[in-house]
């Protein structure tokens, strides 16, 4: 039933060397504590928006956040 | 567990124990006999009042209960929980399409109201509780 995202993602490493907890991130994007980390275990795709939001946060364009691989 | 989750569940488990309630008591005034002599419609109205009440209630105490571990989160909801209600809703939905189908074959072969008025009754419980358990995966399992 749950297909999975191909959508990866690097919040978790580029949150931790911004020095950031999850609930922080979470709080600045304003979503829950939750969402964010089925954001970073890749089990929810982001809107658009929201990975804007995030990106802009860290301060780097959004393809250094998401990667979507090529078709095999 | 998120606002929408523990309302889900809330709901999901309610459902479950007002449909048991129901058939258990409907069973118990038929006394053997034909399902069809029993009166039906103050069960089910008893049915549907009670969950009803019951899920606010629940959902009430269990907020408490969360809000004392993070009383910044507790009534929070985002995108995430949108769409897993959405998809939910769209898997519950298709049960209810059933249901109604059911009724209309029913009422064309002018069965008894009470099989008409129960297959309605339990198209909304299972519509209720398969919705609720798609909810609960994805919570659980990711909605990607």
């Amino acid at each position: 039933m749950v297909k999975p995202t191909r959508v990866t993602n690097s919040i978790r490493v580029i949150r931790e060397e911004a020095g950031l907890t999850q609930a922080e991130l979470a709080r600045r994007v304003g979503v829950t504590r939750q969402t964010l980390i089925a954001i970073e275990q890749g089990r929810y795709s982001p809107t658009l928006e929201l990975a804007f939001q995030i990106s802009r946060v860290f301060g780097v364009g959004i393809d250094d956040v998401f990667q979507y691989p090529a078709e095999p | 567990m998120v606002y929408e989750e523990r309302n889900t569940w809330a709901s999901l488990l309610v459902t479950v124990v007002a449909m048991t309630v129901y058939v258990s008591v409907v069973l118990q005034q038929a006394a053997g006999g034909p399902l069809v002599d029993v009166v039906w419609w103050p069960i089910m109205l008893w049915t549907i009042l009670g969950s009803i009440v019951l899920t606010i209630v629940v959902s009430i105490l269990w907020g408490m209960l969360a809000g004392m571990r993070d009383p910044e989160g507790v009534g929070q909801s985002d995108q995430r929980d949108r769409d897993i209600s959405r998809m939910g809703d769209r898997v519950g939905q298709s049960l209810l399409v059933i249901a109604g189908l059911g009724v209309i074959v029913l009422c064309a072969v002018e069965a008894p109201w009470f099989w008409i008025a129960n297959a309605m009754f339990f198209g909304f419980a299972l519509s209720s509780v398969v919705g609720g358990v798609a909810r609960v995966v994805a919570y659980r399992r990711g909605l990607a």
